[in-house]
């Protein structure tokens, strides 16, 4: 069982690098959010695999937990602040 | 190899499909409205079945009650985050994509 999480964890780095193209070189910021939001919902099933694997879950689930609250948070800010700006060629 | 570990490889197999496709919508898909649409289904989808895998595989305890309260938050946060942006994009005056005269691309 662990090493299927770890092949799981493995293939989900890469999807996150396939992301990273998109939140790079994204012709502009909003294609760059895109890209970020999809990277931080990776990261924490990456998060609760790791903690699945080193056999630690009921401390890695609290950051995980943390981690989903501040993507949603940011890309709410991000979205309300290019929404009041009303530039988003940069 | 016990009956929760297939239920379990099954949730997180089928979570990590629909993350592919997710990811090649927004890699491959013609401009932003059409991106957004492939992730934040996609996203969602792939996080609930993924999370629902894992409590599945911790078995009934805390750790699990907390995984299933982090998928049922994705759940409504994740349509609400894809919804603002997409909102911010319309009132900044983003044009939809629509196929070129002329059929092909």
């Amino acid at each position: 069982m662990i090493d299927f999480f770890l092949i799981l964890c493995v293939g989900m780095c890469v999807l996150v690098l396939l992301c990273l193209y998109r939140a790079t070189y994204g012709p502009d910021v909003l294609n760059r959010a895109a890209g970020i939001s999809a990277i931080g919902t990776k990261t924490l099933i990456i998060l609760l695999l790791m903690g699945a694997i080193y056999d630690r879950v009921e401390m890695f689930v609290d950051i995980s937990m943390v981690y989903a609250l501040l993507n949603f948070i940011g890309t709410v800010v991000l979205a309300k602040y290019l929404e009041r700006t009303g530039d988003v060629s940069w | 190899m016990v009956v929760k570990d297939i239920i379990c490889i099954f949730f997180m197999l089928a979570g990590f499909f629909f993350f592919t496709t997710a990811t090649l919508g927004l890699l491959r898909l013609p401009d932003f409205f059409t991106r957004l649409h492939a992730t934040g289904k996609g996203d969602t989808l792939a996080v609930f079945l993924s999370l629902i895998g894992l409590a599945v595989y911790h078995g009934f305890s805390l750790t699990s009650a907390k995984i299933v309260f982090i998928a049922v938050f994705m759940f409504l946060a994740q349509p609400t985050a894809t919804h603002a942006i997409s909102r911010a994009a319309f009132r900044c005056g983003v044009q939809p994509w629509t196929m070129p005269k002329g059929g092909k691309k």
